[in-house]
């Protein structure tokens, strides 16, 4: 079996979030980049841990990007995946990065191609769903566990209020949550073995942007707190009910 | 021309997101000039025409037996039909579950672009632009869609229910939907209880409460507010509290009228989860806890004094004994 993981690069969680030229480009001195967690704790982690308990499985990872992505794909290397594709260009559209992953997907006859849920920069959550879309698969969003029995998956996934247990067959598009896997450190194994692995450059194929990025904005400051003393709950409540409007 | 809104449903009912998906669609719709016309896929119960408070003149429905599992690849396959045939230029979602999922699928069909997550109307006095939430809440982008057709994923609790007066006719579309792939073995739901995702009001709290026996008090606040029940990652790391209630960066992205978070620190990664909450109230022993500057109203105590005292108010308020 051979599965297909997203691999996005992302601002650490902790990075400030700020803007320049003239608000057009997110601020990245300073910046920490990192695997999208839900990438790595959950995608990755999972397409692993199915390669552990069978050794035919291959982990493939792909990444859309510059050669600065470079460092987080040696990493998942790291973690446990087979060998790296990227994809040499940058975009922020969604149907452009779907469609550079859904002809590297149809290439290499992927059985399944996990995602994270969204990635914690553009909280687009769409890639998933486009892709499977393009390569005219079904698609299980938002994924709290996956079993793999012969050409069977068996998915949970969440729906409002509760989860959903589904059957499918292979191949399948999978977008991955907490719950699916726990994260892991690489070991130093993991680190000097990523060194040699394969990282392949390939060039992107011509899609189209169907939407631009504009501009950013800041939300506005908090007005700042209001300040109840302990003593006095029935005051919180009272401001909640009547200012606030809570309840 | 016209705007297409999908009507989302479950057990019967329409989903409380899709009143704001209509009242944004039917907004939207008024702005460019055209009607707004609701797409139902199912059967539902009740009258659809009702929705037509929400300012949409027609709602169509395509009710056939496979509709009552939702497959994404059926969905969006319909749905993109549909906007052909309905002569659509915009289709609007809610983007809560089912939004993300078809959504995207809807917008690789009809290569129209899509901006998931938008917070508010398109700005229309240059090209097409949509206000999204981006950076887990810590920022807005404005994104220009560039089709002829386009997508919108609207978050749940960000565009205001609108009504008036108004009945919609209810159409009967003759779609055939494709055979489903997947197939649905169980469905798992915590009944009694208010989901998390829709939620207006939530009670949180974090490791402050030393262990998952304590809880009893957060729950009684809860239910006496009609709220739902959320946590921080420790906790639910711990298994004090069960998975699906983690709230923040990695776990789910809420924005209740409401959050009263107890016993929380405020890590950055836990307010990327909370920081879309209308009204925040925390509720921390330290008065330097890094929540106090994202928040509306606090008390600095001691928990288990103070959440206690909250309670007895509630009752009062609401003359509960
Ligand atoms: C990549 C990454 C992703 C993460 N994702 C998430 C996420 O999605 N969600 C999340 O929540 N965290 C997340 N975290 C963890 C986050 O950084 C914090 O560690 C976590 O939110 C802390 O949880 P807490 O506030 O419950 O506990 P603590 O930080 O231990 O804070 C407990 C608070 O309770 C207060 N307290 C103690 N006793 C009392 C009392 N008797 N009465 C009142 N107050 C009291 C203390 O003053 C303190 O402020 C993530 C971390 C990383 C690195």
């Amino acid at each position: 079996m051979k599965i297909l993981v997203s691999i996005s690069k992302t601002p650490d969680t902790t990075a400030k979030i700020a803007f320049t030229d003239n608000n057009t480009k997110f601020a990245t001195d300073g910046v920490q980049w990192i695997i999208n967690p839900y990438d790595e704790w959950y995608a990755l982690v999972r397409a692993i841990e199915l390669k552990e308990k069978d050794p035919s499985v291959s982990v493939h990872l792909i990444n859309v990007g510059g050669a600065d992505a470079e460092p987080i794909l040696r990493k998942a290397l790291a973690l446990g995946g087979d060998e790296a594709i990227r994809v040499n260009t940058e975009g922020n559209d969604s149907y452009y990065i779907a469609s550079q992953i859904a002809f590297v997907a149809k290439e290499g006859t992927y059985d399944l191609v996990l995602t994270g849920k969204e990635t914690i920069d553009f909280n687009g959550s769409s890639i998933g769903g486009m892709l499977a879309e393009m390569l005219d698969l079904p698609f299980v969003s938002l994924a709290t566990s996956l079993e793999i029995s012969g050409i069977t998956a068996t998915v949970k996934r969440e729906i409002e209020g509760g989860e959903e247990s589904i059957h499918a067959d292979l191949p399948l598009v999978v977008s991955c949550q907490k719950g699916m896997a726990e994260a892991r450190i690489p070991n130093m194994r993991g680190i000097m073995s990523a060194r040699t692995k394969p990282l392949k450059v390939v060039e992107p194929v011509a899609a189209e942007n169907l939407t631009s990025i504009k501009s950013f904005e800041l939300p506005p400051a908090k007005a700042g707190v209001k300040l109840v003393s302990a003593d006095d709950a029935g005051e919180l409540v009272r401001l909640l009910h009547e200012e606030a409007k809570s309840f | 021309m016209s705007v297409l809104i999908y009507i989302d449903h479950a057990d019967g009912q329409v989903k409380k997101v899709s009143h704001e998906a209509l009242s944004y669609g039917a907004a939207l719709a008024k702005a460019i000039g055209t009607t707004a016309e609701g797409l139902v896929l199912g059967k539902t119960s009740g009258d659809l025409a009702v929705l037509g408070i929400y300012g949409i003149t027609k709602v169509h429905q395509v009710t056939h037996a496979n509709l009552d599992q939702v497959d994404a690849q059926v969905f969006a396959a319909l749905i993109a039909d549909a906007a052909i045939a309905v002569n659509a230029s915009v289709v609007i979602f809610s983007n809560n579950i089912n939004g993300k999922a078809i959504a995207p699928r809807v917008s690789v069909r009809l290569k129209a672009g899509l901006v998931s997550g938008a917070v508010s109307l398109p700005d229309l006095t240059n090209g097409f632009v949509v206000r999204k939430s981006v950076f887990s809440g810590k920022a807005f982008a404005r994104v220009e869609i560039n089709t002829p057709i386009k997508v919108i994923a609207v978050n749940p609790n960000a565009y205001p229910v609108h009504t008036l007066e108004g009945q919609a006719e209810v159409v009967a579309l003759d779609l055939q939907p494709r055979d489903s792939r997947i197939k649905v073995t169980a469905t798992n739901k915590i009944s009694g209880k208010v989901p998390l995702s829709e939620a207006d009001l939530v009670v949180s709290a974090g490791r402050g409460l030393k262990g998952p026996e304590n809880w009893g008090m957060v729950e009684e606040l809860a239910e006496l507010l009609g709220a739902a029940t959320a946590c921080s990652r420790p906790v639910a790391d711990a298994h004090w509290r069960p998975h699906h209630e983690h709230v923040g960066q990695t776990g789910l992205a809420i924005a209740p009228n409401l959050y009263i978070a107890i016993g929380i620190s405020g890590a950055i990664q836990h307010l990327a989860g909370v920081n879309r909450s209308k009204v925040i109230v925390v509720i921390n022993k330290d008065p330097e806890a890094p929540f106090f500057k994202a928040a509306d109203y606090g008390i600095v105590g001691d928990a288990f004094e103070v959440v206690p005292k909250i309670i007895t108010a509630v009752r009062k308020l609401k003359g509960i004994a």
